[in-house]
């Protein structure tokens, strides 16, 4: 048997949800680690710490996966050592390839983020205003640090080169186990590409109106949100008047979102010829609103334009950030 | 030195343009401050374009189109309409003015109009200032 692949995961400015869905492959996961050997998986799953990645040689490891975005210096320091220590990178989950839901941060002042974190909400108790800071002397001799805050999200891409995109927030497992396929028998797209089945949320969608011969050009006079009702569930949520993202995002997850009866809000990535997923999205929006009742009815009902067309995507985005 | 603002105006070729070209044979009088991409249409103007030159330091941008009836291509301007209503809303959610962005229909017989349009936008930036991602950038260089 061939040598088994060194694998190594990261996780920076993400939930974990991502390398959760490594661990939902099961049994499956099992069968994989018959050609794959872990040999660091940091700060969640592994007892091993920064400085043991440092210490390897470079290039030992085969394929790394970086799930999260980078918001902190260390984030920033970690994202270059592992690129050092890895021969192939993946920028794992929609934090890693576009900034995630986190990206929203940079709609924001620090001040505004810290504030609402560690002052303002019900649950917190603060009375000092105390923050984090990089430094803090305690007891005038134990000089502790923080990782230090950035001024905004970036994606990993705008720190180091990367090899391969997996979108999702998190990827679904069977798409993980495709992906570790491709990556066990070394069928891989060129580099820079998305690992992806290449199709959009529309086409893997049971709701598809072409597929039910209610196709034709989609206009709307009213803009829905999902507290406004409940959709059909075999009726295309455009058609009905709920905005939904699925023809211009991939649909590695099997259309998820609509299995469930709400709409594909992109965290599965743009789809190829993409520069700007949140402008994409508009363009598409904008392509259905039937009149300019529909207009101002989304304006009205989406009261944070960038926050909605660029939910997953923002610091990858053409403005990565709020002025 | 006063400030001269940069405008990058997308002009379809069928009106603003044409409505430029007027304004120059008329010799009217409008401040040098338009820099003019021709485009097919004024529906080809995606968001990425306005994007783009507010990213790289534009301190206005016009997107002219024919008026509503007369688009070559039928409704390329009701796309316009539609998109630039919700770009200009998205703009000010990264928090620039609006009024950054402006939406014209200038036809290729407005001659006039279109030098009113410009003088008109120059004046409102120059109101405004800079773009102020060049102020950062100045910032940052200092
Ligand atoms: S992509 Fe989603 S699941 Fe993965 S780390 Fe980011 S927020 Fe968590
Ligand atoms: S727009 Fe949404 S609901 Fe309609 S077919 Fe595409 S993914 Fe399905
Ligand atoms: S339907 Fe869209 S938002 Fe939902 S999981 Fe799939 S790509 Fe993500
Ligand atoms: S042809 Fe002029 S706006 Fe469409």
């Amino acid at each position: 048997m061939s040598e088994k692949l060194k694998v190594g995961f990261l996780l920076l400015g993400g939930c974990a949800g991502c390398e959760m869905a490594v661990v939902d492959l099961s049994e499956k996961l099992v069968d994989a680690l018959a050609h794959l050997e872990v040999v660091f998986w940091a700060p969640t799953v592994a007892d091993v710490k920064y400085h043991d990645l440092e210490a390897m040689d470079d290039g030992y490891i085969d394929v790394a996966f970086i799930d999260g975005m980078i918001r902190l210096d260390e984030h920033i320091h970690m994202a270059k050592v592992m690129r050092k220590k890895a021969k192939t990178l993946i920028a794992f989950g929609v934090c890693a390839a576009l900034g995630g839901t986190a990206g929203m941060g940079s709609l924001h002042t620090k001040e505004e983020l810290f504030s609402k974190a560690f002052k303002n909400t019900t649950t917190t108790d603060n009375p000092d205003n105390v923050y984090p800071s990089p430094h803090c002397l305690v007891d005038g001799k134990y000089d502790l640090t923080l990782p230090a805050y950035e001024d905004k999200v970036r994606t990993l891409n705008q720190i180091v080169d990367v090899d391969y995109y997996i979108g999702g927030c998190p990827p679904h497992h069977s798409h993980v186990e495709v992906a570790i396929g491709a990556l066990v028998t070394k069928q891989l797209p060129p580099k820079g590409s998305w690992i992806t089945n290449g199709k959009a949320v529309c086409d893997v969608c049971k709701r598809n109106p072409t597929r039910n011969g209610n196709g034709g050009r989609i206009m709307v006079d009213k803009v829905l949100r999902m507290v406004d009702g409940i959709p059909d569930d075999n009726v295309c949520l455009l058609q009905q008047g709920y905005l939904c993202f699925g023809p211009i995002t991939q649909g590695d997850c099997g259309g998820s979102c609509l299995n469930v009866n709400i709409p594909c809000r992109g965290c599965g990535g743009p789809i190829p010829g993409n520069e700007d997923y949140g402008a994409q999205a508009l363009t598409s929006i904008a392509s259905i609103l039937g009149s300019e009742d529909a207009t101002a009815s989304l304006m009205e009902k989406y009261p944070n334009l960038a926050k909605f067309f660029y939910r997953y995507a923002l610091p990858s985005g053409t403005l990565p950030r709020k002025m | 030195m006063s400030f001269s603002p940069n405008i990058v105006g997308f002009a379809c070729q069928w009106c603003t343009y044409a409505g430029a070209d007027l304004a120059g044979n008329l010799r009217c009088k409008y401040p040098p401050t338009v820099k003019l991409i021709k485009v097919p249409c004024s529906g080809r103007v995606k968001p990425e374009y306005v994007l783009q030159a507010l990213a790289q330091g534009a301190d206005g941008v016009l997107v002219g189109g024919c008026h509503f009836g007369d688009c070559h291509y039928k409704d390329g301007n009701y796309k316009t309409k539609n998109r630039m209503d919700l770009l200009s809303k998205l703009i000010a959610d990264m928090g620039f003015d609006p009024r950054r962005l402006r939406l014209e229909w200038i036809s290729g017989a407005e001659g006039q109009k279109f030098a009113k349009v410009i003088t008109e936008f120059t004046e409102e930036l120059i109101a405004l200032g800079p773009n102020p991602l060049k102020k950062e950038e100045e910032l940052i260089n200092e």
